[in-house]
């Protein structure tokens, strides 16, 4: 059973308000790093061993680096049967 | 113990009360998350760390450059991490015919950090040790050749623990014990070190933060000096009381080698100088019956410096633990199988730690070994007899109830002290006992070794140290006083520690003698003293005024010597 896109976002957005410690985050599929304040090199490094975590994936060096936008990373992960 | 995403909000919490400490940290890898891990970890123990971290692989430039930021911002501690991977890459960089000399010269360069570092600055350095990684060129092979890289990192990391023990300001952080503990993929992502430069994972951060912190305290005063043992099913398997001498498991018998392998880990820890008490549920003479009589009991009463075994309440029998001790509920262990004994105890003794000993007895040591409880930065001699000395200071205390007379009390006890400036062989003592003492101490700053060689070449700093000893046996040395030459007439007492071991014998008395007639053979007419407050020095807040002192406008204190008279004192000088 894999699941649902809009759920894979709405778990993606608790760790990214648990990660970047702010309530007021809320993420959609065309966010990039930019249009949020905290979400700089160190945190992504932070939110993506999160989200490894959590659906209990890898994502290879190269994916780490390559997506521009939340939608990006949700094919990503939906790549791995999630 | 908290992940690091929740270390990393305690950053944002108010540091402003917490004791401040300066660290510098050097590593040749990305060291931004470490750094968050430190502070985060640091708020946890009390510490504002104040945090300056060289830009990344500048070790050399920050340490060889004496007009360095490193050198300007004067840290009171300084982490070098120099990591495997880097070492892998110069390895692999450097000619084949070089590879059998790697970590000698490696050593060489280390030790020209330390020197820099500790002749700059009065500063200690944690230095971090490297973690293993086989490059599998030799296979098992590698274990028998000189040249393969294996072979060099374990020989740079045995000749670092050589190069620690000759250098007292040295002290390694045993990242390698950590990747052994939780393994190497565990440590170490990929992933993360390719797109980032750093080769610590998310998880294994707070356990190098704390691994860390844990020296840090230790250099701050503050260790475990004392675990408090439980015995049904802690010490031994099964209930002494209803199974009886024969039916307690230790040694061969059921899960007995669990109980045994823990006794070995007890004694081992008393051999360091380790106090070992034993609080049980028990009436007293069936709890002793095994350390008398079960051959296979690896500890024995003369190993217990406190025995209580009765039906009180645990936390009460602790308290009394505590107060023939003499030492900080937060320097003490806790050890019981039963959590309703051990909630009590938390609940009533919150600064004690208690262990969340796992069900199985099998799993005792390797859970207590993860925890790290008994970080030390120092062992002498002395502390292996420490037990011994707790014995004979409960032995005093029997014999001290016989007499109504204090001053007759003391007179029997005929008490000698060799008084003594700090020199060569007395350093390493007074170090330790500038780190351990808490509560007799005036102004609780600590001195290491190099501290006090400095101390002994200063001209404007007199020094003794004295050593008490009685019919009952010698305690060693247990107090120190370093006198500062403010102006001709006025010596200022910057320091007075004592161990707790010595109250109430008038020592207190023959110092200040002591100190009074070095002041007036040399001219002085003012002896100022001052106390600084702890948490725990409460003990000597009255110190200055019970000796005669009096109070200055700016909080201090003076004695005059024109109109000094010798205080009474049972001790004679040795």
């Amino acid at each position: 059973m894999t699941m649902d896109r809009n759920e894979i976002l709405k778990q993606i957005n608790v760790i990214f308000i648990d990660v970047l410690d702010n309530e007021d985050v809320v993420i959609e599929e065309t966010t990039q790093a930019t249009d949020v304040d905290e979400w700089d090199s160190l945190t992504h490094i932070q939110l993506v061993v999160a989200i490894e975590k959590h659906f209990k994936i890898r994502f290879t060096s190269k994916e780490i680096q390559s997506w521009n936008n939340v939608g990006e990373m949700l094919n990503c992960i939906q790549e791995k049967g999630i | 113990m908290k992940d690091f995403s929740q270390l990393k909000k305690n950053l944002k919490k108010d540091f402003s009360n917490l004791k401040m400490l300066k660290i510098a940290v050097l590593g040749d890898t990305a060291t931004q998350f470490l750094i968050q891990a430190l502070r985060g970890l640091g708020y946890d123990n009390g510490f504002n760390l104040e945090i300056w971290e060289a830009d990344f692989n500048q070790i050399e430039r920050q340490v060889f450059d004496l007009s360095s930021e490193l050198y300007e911002f004067k840290p009171e501690i300084v982490i070098v991490f120099q990591s495997s991977h880097k070492l892998l890459g110069k390895y692999n960089k450097i000619k084949p015919e070089q590879h059998s000399l790697f970590a000698s010269s490696e050593l060489e360069g280390i030790e020209n950090i330390y020197s820099s570092l500790t002749g700059n600055l009065n500063a200690k350095v944690i230095y971090y040790n490297y973690t293993e990684i086989d490059d599998s060129i030799f296979g098992n092979y590698a274990n028998k050749t000189e040249s393969s890289f294996l072979f060099q990192l374990r020989k740079l990391n045995y000749e670092l623990m050589a190069f620690a023990s000759k250098n007292a300001n040295l002290y390694l952080c045993d990242l390698s014990s950590i990747q052994n503990q939780v393994g190497k993929a565990n440590f170490f992502q990929t992933s993360i070190y390719i797109n980032t430069e750093m080769v610590l994972s998310i998880d294994v951060l707070p356990k190098v933060a704390s691994k860390t912190i844990d020296i840090i305290n230790t250099l701050d005063g503050k260790f475990k000096k004392c675990v408090i043992l439980d015995l049904d099913n802690t010490t031994w398997g099964g209930i002494i009381g209803d199974d009886g001498i024969e039916n307690i498991q230790i040694g061969s018998l059921g899960i007995g080698k669990a109980f045994s392998e823990f006794q070995y880990w007890i004694k081992k820890l008393k051999n360091r100088g380790i106090i070992i008490a034993v609080c049980s549920k028990n009436t007293e003479s069936v709890a002793q019956e095994p350390f008398e009589k079960h051959p296979d009991m690896v500890l024995h009463l003369d190993d217990i410096s406190v025995f209580i075994a009765n039906w009180e309440n645990k936390a009460d029998n602790i308290r009394q633990i505590q107060n023939i001790l003499n030492i900080g509920f937060d320097s003490m262990v806790f050890l019981d199988d039963n959590p309703f004994e051990r909630n009590i105890v938390r609940e009533n003794i919150p600064e004690i730690c208690v262990p969340e000993l796992p069900e199985d007895p099998a799993d005792y040591l390797e859970y207590l070994y993860t925890l790290n409880l008994f970080e030390t930065v120092s062992f002498s001699n002395e502390d292996a007899e420490r037990t011994k000395l707790y014995q004979i200071e409960a032995k005093r205390a029997s014999v001290q109830q016989k007499f109504t007379n204090e001053d007759d009390f003391l007179k029997s006890l005929n008490m000698l002290s060799l008084v003594e400036p700090f020199n060569k062989f007395n350093t390493p003592r007074v170090a330790q006992l500038s780190q351990r003492s808490n509560q007799f101490n005036l102004r609780t700053v600590r001195y290491t070794d190099t501290d006090i060689e400095r101390l002994i070449m200063s001209k404007d700093n007199f020094t003794f140290s004295f050593t008490l000893e009685d019919k009952f046996g010698d305690n060693g040395l247990i107090c120190a006083i370093i006198l500062q030459q403010e102006n001709s007439d006025i010596l200022f007492i910057d320091t007075w520690f004592m161990s707790c071991r010595v109250l109430k014998r008038g020592m207190e008395n023959f110092v200040l003698n002591t100190v009074a007639d070095f002041a007036k053979e040399n001219g002085f007419t003012i002896v100022r003293g001052e106390y600084l407050a702890t948490a725990k020095n409460e003990m000597v807040k009255d110190h200055y005024p019970n000796l005669g002192f009096e109070e200055q406008p700016n909080g201090n204190w003076e004695l005059n010597l024109n109109n000094y008279e010798n205080r009474k004192s049972f001790i004679n000088i040795k």
